[in-house]
């Protein structure tokens, strides 16, 4: 059933932007159309290109935001996480603990 | 046109004609109109509905730029639940790097707040670990469950053995303890996956147990969100309709029995919620159409009343989506299709 809603309506989490839009929802409470537009900017591509894995897998994979099937020296896990923190110019609780414990 | 294939709620494959399909979508309507005191849908809104279901192929999907974000109550529960023997960091990947999931959620087996306040020290090394190799955003989940707080579970005298013995106050007063208790656990679990690096707090099933389940939960988000102003909490519903099983508690001057969807999104919204995830019930011995056009007509309104983003909640038995442990692919699309398009949806 999750497989049907992410075919049908879904913006492919790591496949796209998917998990990027739903950060600014989750930190900012921005609703679906504000969200998708400053994620867009952030990137500097269209709204469309935003669940186009193509497309995406570069952008992410240029910007290490971590992606989907990643390769040799590709941002994982933290590190991805630590440039989309960056990136969204947001907080993100488990990377502002990450500094702490190693600063 | 041919008849036009479709299911009843619980699954069960059904043959509809064109004027079959458009009475049911307009009585699916007028329930939830009816019901919720609510504007019923608009003739191209229906209309729209119909072009859904006309559709000939097996899936459809939204436009292209149209889609929402996704996000997933008791994730990590759902692969233990089919049998899938992996550990939750492993359970996590999966929907991660294989599903394609916008953000995921963290849970116990014991899906409550009340058990798992004893062993949060246990929780939150898994957390931690599971933060360190995902990406996605990573909520932790459970529900208020405030059945578990009376005997012989919990500590309180049990309202459903007080009422019947005409012991009114008595039982009032049980449900109040609940609530009091309940509110405590949860913000103490709160506190520690806050503490633990988690991205949200989902609480999730809210209802489940009448109206003190849902005061519990909001006054939960409040104290959680005057301690953490910046951290998300996500309050999901369990079913369409707030049951007064105490009848009289009230939050912010308003009483919670009777509520449905776009009155409960205004309490959660003064409380303090990020996301709200309204549900509405399917009725298995109604047709698709009509349980779809009466999930639409409560959405459509929950979405006009909502200033925060809302995720309505889509899996079995809600949101139109049928009531079977393998959901058919024809009804699960048209239904996100139609949720979405006619909605102000910001996720499911």
């Amino acid at each position: 059933m999750a497989i049907a809603h992410a075919h049908t309506s879904g913006m492919g989490g790591t496949r796209a932007a998917g998990d990027l839009v739903a950060r600014m929802q989750m930190s900012r409470g921005m609703k679906i159309a504000e969200a998708k537009a400053y994620v867009a900017e952030k990137l500097k591509i269209s709204i469309e290109e935003l669940t186009d894995p193509v497309i995406m897998t570069e952008v992410r994979q240029d910007m290490g935001l971590g992606v989907m099937s990643p390769q040799p020296d590709d941002a994982k896990g933290m590190e991805a996480k630590f440039r989309i923190a960056e990136l969204l110019d947001i907080d993100i609780n488990c990377v502002q603990r990450f500094k702490r414990k190693t600063a | 046109m041919d008849k036009i294939f479709t299911r009843f709620g619980d699954g069960t494959p059904t043959y509809l004609s064109e004027r079959e399909l458009m009475a049911d979508l307009v009585a699916g309507a007028e329930d939830a109109a009816d019901r919720g005191e609510i504007p019923v849908l608009a003739e191209d809104e229906l209309q729209h509905l119909a072009d859904i279901f006309k559709m000939p192929g097996k899936i459809v999907s939204v436009e292209r730029g149209r889609e929402i974000v996704l996000s997933y109550d008791a994730g990590t529960l759902k692969i233990r639940r089919v049998g899938v023997n992996v550990e939750r960091v492993q359970a996590l990947q999966i929907y991660e790097k294989i599903m394609g999931a916008d953000t995921m959620e963290l849970n116990h087996v014991d899906y409550s707040f009340k058990p798992l306040k004893p062993i949060v020290t246990m929780e939150q090394p898994v957390l931690e670990q599971a933060l360190l190799t995902t990406h996605i955003p990573l909520f932790y989940g459970a529900m208020p469950n405030l059945g578990l707080y009376t005997q012989p579970d919990g500590p309180f005298p049990n309202p459903a053995k007080l009422m019947p013995e005409g012991k009114i106050e008595e039982a009032l007063k049980a449900h109040e303890q609940c609530v009091e208790d309940a509110v405590k656990d949860i913000v103490t679990v709160g506190i520690a996956m806050y503490e633990g690096g988690a991205d949200g707090l989902n609480i999730d099933s809210v209802g489940a147990a009448g109206d003190a389940d849902f005061q519990a939960a909001l006054l939960a988000t409040e104290q959680l969100k005057k301690r953490f102003p910046d951290w998300c909490i996500e309050i999901g519903m369990s079913g369409e309709f707030i049951l007064g099983m105490h009848g009289g508690l009230t939050y912010d001057g308003v009483r919670l029995a009777g509520l449905y969807a776009h009155d409960q999104v205004k309490l959660a919204q003064k409380a303090g919620a990020t996301i709200f995830g309204p549900v509405v019930n399917t009725d298995t011995d109604e047709t698709l159409p009509w349980n779809l056009a009466r999930a639409v007509t409560f959405m459509k309104a929950c979405g006009e009343a909502a200033t925060i983003p809302i995720h309505p909640n889509m899996g079995m038995g809600v949101g139109a989506v049928t009531v079977n442990d393998h959901p058919p692919v024809d009804a699960v699309s048209r239904a996100s299709k139609a949720m979405v398009e006619l909605c102000r949806l910001d996720g499911l």
